[in-house]
């Protein structure tokens, strides 16, 4: 027991724990943004895995990490756009498209990758790039501090300033104030002339955009290259964690951090002869209780208001 | 008086819904710079639709638009805004979460670069508080607030827009009557501003007080205008209330018999604690056609959701056959032999993409009698649908066709046909006849008097004069959710003296009103 | 009067419909086959493999059919949460927790022939049932969002089953992380020498009768399809909504678990799965092919198995890799899904029929 929280609270494991928070984090944000506006995008699993890819397949081609970014964050634009016209245009029910977006991923990113690799397992073969890493001046001169909060890869600190990007957006700018005015009433944006279709096609082209970002640490950050089913569910953890976050980027920050620290613990609680599995429920089963424990609480303040039975 | 004095007129306004309906016809209306004009009607009228037309939500088959004399063409909301035009709905346009500042500007907010200028958003709600004498905190939450500061807050919103005319549609329904003070000195000073007050309402005594002009619709037509202090009341309520068309219900006088359906001290609130019944009580006796008049929003469609279990209730006691029925379920209420033709049928009446079969049997499915072994009766199913569709004349391509093909006439004939083939005996229908053609309407009628002479209670709510009168055998009106008449028996009945008690002009005394009750 | 060339609302609205599904399908191949041109460096081949190799062999035909048992099953689950309109995704985790508990019965008990297998199936349901039924009990009781529930359930349920095969059913002498073998008794038969067409296909076509027969003839069938119409219209009506979607959700994870157990006891001869098998997800597309009614899931289903191995032969036989189905099977998705899809080609056909109508004097 002992060894276990010695090593909860040992610099490594906090950094490990940034370091594992980061795709969470940033599929964590778009799902916030698409949630606010009515147009909950469930396919940031999928959007993840292309722009995984595609990352790597591009930073290959051009010799070149950021460009390699550039592909990937492309790729989740043209996702963002595709899914927002299945659902606005062609009616298709949002949580459906983002279904569809998951099952095409899953399989078209093996099928890309064999086809231009051979390899249906993983894309070592690409000579890819990674975004580098960053040693913070000053702060990895700090004592404990400075082991935890430098020398993240360049995308770990993007998260966490999305992060502040995607408050700023909700509530500083007017789009922002668009996107919560059309989540929360579309018929008071309608009322104002408030185009409720331009500002849901621009909200998921964003949330592509950062799950193209997650997705692009995971093999240009996270691990150098490509192999098969590498999100391996974080883009649904990410709902979790949005779910849990109470509408507000600090709180998701917050809950990614939960998971983030449970998908660290689940390797170190081994030592503990706890099942991993049951480690590796913790953060699934946590967020059933969450959402359990939010539904409740508003139903209770309902009834005392008066407008349930 | 002079042309040039009208800020707004519209002129020979006719509209003509698809479906057939007219709602405008040839109405002239203008209205004077800096006045408050009511315009006033029943439902159906027609002042919805002259509205819609002058805010950009429809546009007339015929007629013009003139604002300060230019002739102008309103095609949408946004055009009816730059046009100075402001309309406050009766459903409110806010986002609860967001504060009154956000609310305010949001399409047109602020900025600071490329910043919402959060700051300005709040100078700008507080000067233009300040201006119009409103008192509003800028930074409050609106889901805080009351119903009368969240209208405080759309009447501002529409004028920080430019809203020179201002259109507000039923204002005083929702608000209690301090709240209803209050609006009325911030119009007045509105009006001392300069600004032009449109004011929808029923509310004559209102109008009496805050209005200068009223414009009176009936029937699509605009029947009157005049000044407001040289009509009383009663003159109004004759006016708005007029039958055009005498109806020729045939149908042989009532014998009730005992009472079915008994209410006592029931109240009840809408979800932002306003009373919408008070204290009402009365029976309702087997073998009769019992209306209740009014002017919608006067609290029928809560007791109609009431008796039929679809609304809980906790305060007074509705019975059916001496059976309390609060704590029942809808399946239980109606398994008391009731049924229900709703008020709103595409919504509650009906699943549009089912079949007529489906829809047919929706309140007996799970009844012995249709089912064997699990399975259900499918020929049996059938058969009776054929039957009702063919004893209730629905106009249709056969029982499997997915009823939203069905016009609105046959839809309720659907409708009618389920709820009254059950045998019911007690049926509750709210608005049978509204938005379906004549041939049907008739043949519903004739089914409601038929069930009426089979022993059957019919308790009618509907807002079309003509047909609560001539239909009903007894008659309750309600005013702002209380019985303010009863008549027993509504053959000499004047249109004249109902519209007065519709609107509040006249009301019974207590024990006149107190024979609706015939049960101990 | 001759030659009739109007048609009833009803034909218009069906021809429509199967228009729909026929172009959406149609789109989504052509894209297929644009991707294998490119991919390939002979795509003519690879095309031949992907289209007609399943019916060049008896085996090739024999992996069809052994696919379409579990998409069967699938499509059956989905298409009554469906009807009911709920986004349950917990199907997933039910086909899953069906073959633990079918894997549970089967190496833990000692039964009979035939009866083990039943039993096996009964438990793999009640497994199905008892995850499905969790996202609608907080749904009735507490408004909580389905959709992430569930998701979030069918992690749960991957990791107790990963903990139950390692820590319960674990053979060491398997040389796979797999359970004990199953015994005789408790083994679906091969059905179709040659093939490993097992006789759960029975169990299928039987489940599709049933699921046919409960979803359109029987009271509670009815009553799940109204309230996913209308939910107002079923409270309005008496029909009890919150027990409603609890038994749509019951069948629902019920024909996931027997769905999961058929496919573990016909296809394996040990429990062996450590990850989630998928056929939830291709129930949904399953279901949409068959406008959630059963009498169709058994085409849509035979269809995406063709499709399936198809891509499989042709994988084998080139350069191309299988998964190029899931492609097709998002665009089906999507296409069916989006209610606008041909939407100004239904209006013509429609104000055409009535033009014929008016001009037959049919319609007045």
């Amino acid at each position: 027991m002992n060894s276990v929280v010695a090593t909860i609270f040992s610099a490594n494991f906090l950094f490990s724990v940034i370091r594992l928070t980061t795709p969470i984090l940033l599929a964590a944000l778009a799902a916030l943004i698409t949630d606010r506006a009515g147009v909950m995008n469930i396919g940031l699993e999928g959007i993840m895995l292309c722009s995984a890819l595609t990352g790597v397949v591009g930073s290959a081609a051009t010799h070149n990490a950021f460009l390699g970014l550039m592909f990937a964050i492309l790729t989740g634009v043209v996702l963002g756009l595709i899914m927002a016209y299945s659902a606005l245009n062609l009616k298709a029910d949002i949580i459906l498209v983002g279904i569809a977006v998951n099952l095409m991923a899953s399989g078209g990113t093996i099928f890309v990758l064999y086809s231009i690799c051979g390899d249906k397992g993983n894309s070592t073969s690409l000579k890819s790039l990674t975004m580098p890493s960053v040693s913070l001046p000053l702060i990895k001169d700090i004592p404990v501090l400075g082991s935890i909060l430098s020398g993240h890869n360049l995308l770990t600190y993007l998260a966490f300033l999305c992060v502040f990007l995607i408050w700023l957006l909700l509530y500083k700018t007017p789009l922002g104030l668009r996107i919560r005015v059309v989540g929360e009433n579309p018929n008071a944006a309608e009322s104002v002339g408030i185009n409720v279709r331009k500002v849901q096609y621009i909200v998921l082209v964003i949330s592509g955009i950062l799950a193209a970002v997650g997705g692009a640490y995971m093999s240009m950050g996270y691990m150098d290259k490509f192999s098969r089913d590498m999100v391996a569910g974080r883009g649904f953890i990410a709902l979790a964690a949005e779910a849990l976050g109470t509408g507000t980027p600090a709180g998701i920050m917050g809950s990614s951090l939960i998971f983030g620290a449970a998908d660290a613990l689940a390797t170190n609680l081994q030592v503990l002869d706890i099942p991993v599995q049951f480690v590796q429920m913790i953060p699934y089963a946590l967020t059933i209780v969450g959402l359990i424990i939010y539904s409740v609480s508003r139903i209770r303040k309902e009834k005392k208001i008066g407008i349930s039975k | 008086m002079a042309d040039a004095d009208n800020v707004l007129v519209m002129e020979n306004i006719t509209k003509v819904y698809p479906n057939g309906f007219v709602a405008n016809k040839n109405v002239d209306f203008s209205v004077r710079k800096g006045e408050i004009h009511a315009l006033v009607g029943e439902n159906g009228a027609g002042k919805s639709t002259l509205m819609k037309i002058l805010f950009g939500i429809e546009s007339p088959d015929t007629g013009r638009i003139l604002l300060n004399g230019q002739e102008v063409r309103i095609n949408n909301p946004s055009s009816a805004i730059k046009y100075g035009i402001g309309m406050v709905h009766q459903h409110f346009m806010l986002a609860p979460s967001l504060t009154v500042a956000e609310n305010m500007v949001m399409g047109i907010e602020p900025k600071n670069w490329f910043l919402f200028d959060f700051a300005r958003a709040l100078q700008m709600t507080k000067d233009i508080a300040e201006k119009y004498h409103f008192d509003i905190d800028p930074k409050a939450y609106v889901k805080d607030l009351s119903v009368g500061q969240k209208q405080k807050v759309e009447i501002l919103k529409a004028l920080l827009r430019g809203a020179q005319i201002l259109i507000l549609d039923e204002p005083t329904a929702v608000l209690t009557p301090q709240e209803t003070g209050e609006l009325f000195v911030q119009l007045k000073e509105l009006k001392k501003q300069g600004h032009t007050i449109i004011f929808i309402s029923h509310k004559l005594r209102e109008i009496k007080e805050i209005c200068d002009r009223i414009t009176i619709l009936r029937d699509g037509r605009s029947v009157g205008e005049a000044n407001v202090e040289e009509m009383s009341e009663q003159d109004i309520s004759d006016r708005m209330v007029g039958r055009n068309v005498v109806l020729n219900i045939q149908k042989t006088p009532a014998e009730p018999k005992e009472t079915i359906l008994s209410i006592r001290g029931l109240s009840a609130v809408n979800q932002f604690g306003k009373n919408v019944l008070n204290d009402v009580s009365f029976d309702v006796r087997k073998g009769e056609i019992f209306g209740i008049a009014g002017i919608e929003g006067n609290g029928q469609s809560e007791l109609a959701e009431i008796i039929t279990g679809l609304r809980p209730y906790s305060k007074g006691s509705v019975k059916i056959k001496n059976v309390e029925i609060q704590n029942l379920s809808i399946r239980k209420i109606r398994e008391l032999k009731t049924s229900h033709v709703p008020e709103d049928r595409m919504t509650f009446g009906i699943a549009g993409d089912a079949s007529i079969e489906e829809n047919l049997i929706s309140d007996r499915y799970y009844k012995k009698e249709y089912n064997r072994n699990g399975l259900q009766k499918a020929k049996k199913i059938s058969r009776e649908t054929d039957s009702d569709i063919s004893e209730y004349l629905v106009k249709c391509d056969g029982r499997e066709q997915p009823i939203r093909m069905l016009s609105g006439g046959n839809i309720q004939k659907v409708v009618v046909a389920r709820e009254f083939s059950s045998g019911p005996e007690l049926i509750l229908v709210d608005q049978p006849t509204r938005g379906i053609d004549v041939g049907a309407t008739e043949f519903v009628r004739k089914q409601i008097v038929k069930l009426r002479d089979g022993g059957s209670a019919v308790v009618l709510i509907s807002a079309d004069l003509n047909e609560v009168m001539e239909l009903s055998d007894s008659l309750i009106v309600l005013y702002e959710g209380e019985i303010v008449a009863y008549f027993p028996d509504t053959k000499n009945l004047s249109e004249q003296e109902m519209g007065e008690y519709m609107l509040g002009v006249k009301r019974m005394p207590p024990d006149q009103i107190g024979d609706v009750i015939h049960a101990k | 009067m001759q030659n009739k060339r109007s048609y009833s609302s009803k034909t218009i609205e069906s021809r429509f419909e199967v228009l729909r599904v026929a172009t959406a399908i149609g789109i989504s191949l052509l894209v297929a086959l644009l991707l294998i041109t490119f991919a390939s460096k002979q795509p003519l081949n690879a095309l031949k493999w992907f289209l007609a190799g399943p019916i060049l062999t008896m085996r090739n035909f024999g992996n069809v059919l052994e696919l379409f048992i579990p998409l069967t099953f699938g499509g059956l689950s989905i298409a009554v949460m469906f009807q009911c309109n709920q986004f349950n995704m917990a199907a997933e985790g039910s086909f899953f927790l069906g073959g633990l508990g079918a894997g549970i019965i089967a190496v833990g008990i000692k039964m009979p022939a035939g009866i083990h297998a039943a039993a096996a199936i009964a438990v793999g349901a009640l497994f199905g049932v008892v995850l499905c039924v969790i996202p609608a009990l907080m749904k009735v009781k507490w408004k909580a969002n389905e959709v992430v529930s569930s998701l979030m359930l069918n992690y749960v349920a991957l990791f107790f089953g990963n903990y139950v095969l390692q820590y319960m059913l674990f053979d060491p002498d398997a040389g796979y992380n797999a359970s004990h073998i199953f015994p005789r008794s408790v083994r679906l038969p091969v059905i179709i020498p040659r093939t490993g067409v097992h006789a759960g296909i029975f169990l299928a076509i039987i489940m599709v009768v049933v699921t046919y027969l409960f979803l359109y003839r029987t009271k509670w069938g009815y009553a799940i399809r109204i309230t996913g119409q209308n939910q107002n219209f079923a409270k309005y009506s008496g029909i009890g909504v919150g027990s409603t979607i609890i038994l749509s959700q019951v069948a629902g994870g019920a024909l996931a678990g027997i769905g999961g157990a058929t496919q573990v006891l016909g296809m394996y001869t040990r429990f062996s799965w450590t990850t989630l098998p998928g056929y939830g997800w291709d129930g949904i597309l399953i279901s949409i092919l068959a406008n959630n009614n059963p009498k169709f899931i058994p085409l849509a289903a035979f269809f995406l198995a063709y499709l399936r191995v198809g891509a499989d032969i042709m994988s084998r036989r080139s350069d191309v890799a299988p998964e190029v189905v899931s492609i097709i099977q998002a665009i089906i998705v999507v296409l069916i899904a989006g209610k606008m899809f041909l939407d100004t080609y239904k209006h013509k056909m429609i104000v055409k029929n009535s033009q014929e109508q008016v001009k037959e004097g049919s319609l007045t």
